[in-house]
């Protein structure tokens, strides 16, 4: 597309690690897609913002450090920042699907928080809104 | 950037949309809210790879700052959504 010249390592490189993050991606969304119970699924995606997203993010500095000038180490800010914070929403999604299969009254493991002992007791007044 | 490369980029795309096509039909079907929010959430990363892939593609970095904003947002989106499964609120 543009006129600076690739060196052909760089050019086998960027294309490996391209086509492994996004292989990695479709396998996740697969998983997502493919396995029976939502506690086997939350498990899919991490794949995608470990694998995927670093293998795509070192393509991306191997090409913009082959044609620009200097280090791009700018590319290196989003897998940090996907590294930081995937895992709190993985924690608060399945703390909520904890909680709301605790109140369904499925099998699922009991809450091991202090701060609230008995669940299940007080499910009626926390069902309305506080506000 | 020689000619394989940029086919080799766009079938890289297409398979990032063939993963952004199952997750839409996660997000559809999910039989319960908690999948909905996992297959959005899954859905932004996959747009968020897409945009860095488009970016080499046309060797700008604009879509790399597209990028950090998708990701930016699917964090606080998908935090605020599981607050909100998690209490019945967002802001307590």
């Amino acid at each position: 597309m543009n006129e600076v010249p690739l060196p052909l390592w760089a050019e086998v490189l960027i294309a490996a690690l391209v086509l492994g993050g996004a292989t990695i991606a479709l396998l996740g969304s697969l998983g997502l897609l493919r396995l029976k119970s939502y506690f086997e699924r939350v498990h899919a995606p991490s794949i995608i913002a470990t694998m995927g997203c670093w293998l795509i993010m070192w393509a991306t500095f191997v090409f913009f450090t082959a044609t620009g000038q200097g280090l791009a180490l700018h590319a290196l800010l989003i897998a940090v920042f996907i590294a930081v914070t995937v895992p709190i929403t993985t924690i608060f999604l399945m703390r909520a699907a904890l909680f709301r299969a605790r109140r369904a009254g499925r099998d699922v493991p009991p809450s091991v928080s202090r701060i609230v002992p008995n669940e299940p007791q007080h499910e009626a007044p926390e069902e309305t809104p506080k506000n | 950037m020689s000619q394989w490369l940029v086919w080799v980029l766009s079938l890289a795309l297409f398979l990032l949309v063939l993963a952004m096509a199952c997750t839409l039909a996660r997000l559809l079907k999910g039989p319960s809210a908690q999948d909905r929010v996992l297959a959005l959430d899954c859905m932004y990363l996959n747009g968020m790879l897409a945009m860095l892939v488009l970016g080499i593609l046309y060797s700008s970095s604009m879509y790399f700052e597209a990028a950090l904003l998708i990701a930016l947002f699917g964090c606080v989106s998908s935090t605020a959504m599981a607050k909100f499964l998690l209490r019945g609120e967002v802001i307590e």
